[in-house]
């Protein structure tokens, strides 16, 4: 990403040396003809597919294969549903009311879990962040908090917080809180120095060079940190959902499991998938948004 | 304020004595002592390491492990040496970042205008140019009205013709502010152009002193303008006779 950063320093020594090509009637020993290439524009390099054509093309192409191994008989459906048998399943489960309901309950505490492991790891963050008191007395917990896994936790949250909502929601906070921590931490303490100082010499007070110059320069970790936060809040809810839950998509291919039904427990999957790419979807346009300041490497 | 009561009659925007700093233990300023009077417009020259940037920053108020005194008046501004935007806010915003109150968008308009970046005023600060870049750093510092206006090579990264309108921007300012100026520049025809009095440093400290007493606007052509510039540039070890050949 720090691409952007590098200095433009290069142009330099082609200019000089075109230059002297233009007089041949230098006094110095020539290089020789030069051999030129000429420079393309970028818009002309052949025909260019569309993006969002380049972008289905992946999973289509998976999807016919999966089709064409059912149907020539390579993969049994108690293996593997076909995809027209998946998207047959699927329409019932919608039609029936139960996959809406199911992904409204685990949508739900995705967000409250999400919501909640945000606000406590960035408020950890800023605290270790800011102040070196704070680094001192929060730090050293988080670490080592961090490296228990979340999961083996799920024992004793149920019995701390029963079977209900509450274990699953601080589950998936657990699970949110750390990377968000990690990342807005990191962030704070990457701001550059220099333009701290500038701040300073600004006259900014303590609270304005945080509001102005460190958390604007804390935002593209933060946003980094969210991301993760995202693929593991899916996680634990899968987890959560799948020990102990009586309604949600977890729920769901329980059931699925202990009645064989392979092709329901890929409907969940996708569901879980799309979910995830929607999830996604949103940081994207959030980053897009908040970090447009920023000139990015964007690929080749 | 700065003003030393002990000494009533002849206050000062500046006053540095026995200041030292060393990074590491070599000291880059050693027992350095500068005073500069309130609406004088001082240059500081001198070779490249030798601590002017350092001297800066210390007036600025930015580096504080020092020995010996350094006093400054409270409304200082800076002009970094790099630009220092902050690359997450627009230009304007950049210009009135930290102004007291709630100041307009005109009020760095005017000043943006005044660098020559009146179209560039909504820019993020990744998309300037070098030179544009620094004129929007330079405004930043001239848009706070200070008492003492630290700047470090402002004009080292403009063309011909724009230096020379910054350069004028920047005697404007000082004559109608009247604030004290300390310039750091390599270039000694700037130097004299603007300066009351120029200083070399050299070895930690201050090891030329040269006044200017020339009228203002000044002219490149008056023969004293010449004799002071090839005065300063031999104190700095350059060889006039080679150089004009
Ligand atoms: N933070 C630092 N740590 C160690 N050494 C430093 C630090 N800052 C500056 N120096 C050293 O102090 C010396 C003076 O640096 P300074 O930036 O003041 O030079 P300068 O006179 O402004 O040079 P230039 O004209 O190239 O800008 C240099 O040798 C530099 O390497
Ligand atoms: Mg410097």
């Amino acid at each position: 990403m720090s691409i952007s950063h590098a200095p433009p320093s290069s142009p330099e020594p082609d200019i000089s040396a075109m230059s002297k090509s233009e007089r041949p009637g230098a006094e110095r020993p020539g290089p020789g003809p030069l051999d030129l290439q000429p420079v393309v524009p970028a818009f002309s390099r052949g025909f260019r597919v569309p993006r969002w054509v380049r972008r289905t093309t992946g999973p289509i192409v998976l999807l016919a294969m999966w089709q064409v191994l059912s149907a020539t008989g390579v993969l049994t459906s108690d293996v593997l549903a076909s995809p027209g048998r998946i998207a047959q399943v699927g329409w019932d489960l919608v039609s029936d009311g139960s996959l809406p309901t199911a992904m409204g309950t685990s949508l739900r505490r995705v967000a409250s879990g999400l919501l909640l492991g945000t606000v406590i790891g960035t408020g950890l963050a800023l605290v270790s962040g800011l102040f070196r008191i704070g680094e001192d007395l929060v730090d050293a917990p988080v670490q080592m908090l961090r490296t228990v896994p979340f999961v083996g936790l799920i024992p004793l949250f149920i019995i701390w917080f029963g079977i209900g909502e509450a274990p699953k929601t601080a589950i998936i906070t657990l699970g949110v809180t750390f990377p968000i921590y990690l990342n807005v931490y990191a962030g704070i303490r990457g701001v550059d120095s220099q333009l701290v100082e500038a701040g300073e010499s600004l006259g900014l007070s303590r609270w304005g060079l945080t509001r102005h110059v460190v958390l604007p320069g804390a935002l593209p970790g933060a946003l980094t940190g969210l991301r993760y936060a995202l693929g593991i809040a899916w996680l634990a809810l899968v987890f959560a959902e799948q020990v102990n839950a009586d309604a949600g998509i977890g729920f769901l291919m329980v059931q699925a499991r202990d009645f064989l039904r392979t092709d329901v427990i890929v409907v969940c999957l996708i569901v879980y998938a799309f979910l995830g790419l929607l999830a996604d979807f949103v940081v994207r346009s959030l980053e897009r948004l908040l970090l447009q300041w920023r000139p990015t490497f964007t690929g080749r | 304020m700065a003003t030393d009561v002990h000494r009533p009659v002849t206050a000062h925007a500046v006053r540095v004595e026995g200041l030292t700093r060393a990074f590491d233990g070599r000291a880059v300023i050693d027992d350095l002592r500068l005073d500069i009077a309130p609406g004088e417009f001082v240059a500081l020259l001198g070779r490249s390491g030798c601590g002017k940037s350092t001297l800066l920053r210390i007036l600025a108020g930015l580096d504080r492990d020092i020995q010996g005194t350094a006093l400054v008046p409270r409304r200082r501004a800076v002009a970094f040496q790099a630009p220092r935007l902050m690359p997450w806010k627009k230009v304007w915003r950049n210009v009135l970042l930290g102004l007291p109150g709630r100041p307009e968008r005109a009020v760095a308009e005017r000043v943006l205008d005044e660098v020559g970046l009146g179209h560039r005023i909504g820019a993020w600060p990744k998309t300037l140019s070098g030179g544009e870049a620094q004129r929007a750093s330079l405004a930043r510092a001239l848009v706070r009205e200070p008492d003492l206006l630290l700047l470090d090579e402002p004009f080292g990264a403009l063309d011909a013709l724009t230096r020379i309108k910054a350069q004028r921007l920047v005697g404007e300012v000082w004559q109608r502010r009247g604030c004290a100026v300390l310039l750091v520049t390599h270039d000694v025809e700037e130097a004299v152009l603007l300066a009351d009095r120029v200083l070399v440093m050299d070895g930690g400290r201050i090891a030329h002193e040269q006044r200017i007493d020339l009228d203002r606007p000044r002219g490149i052509t008056d023969p004293r303008f010449a004799a002071l510039r090839a005065g300063l540039l031999e104190r700095l070890g350059v060889d006039t006779a080679a150089e004009a050949s």
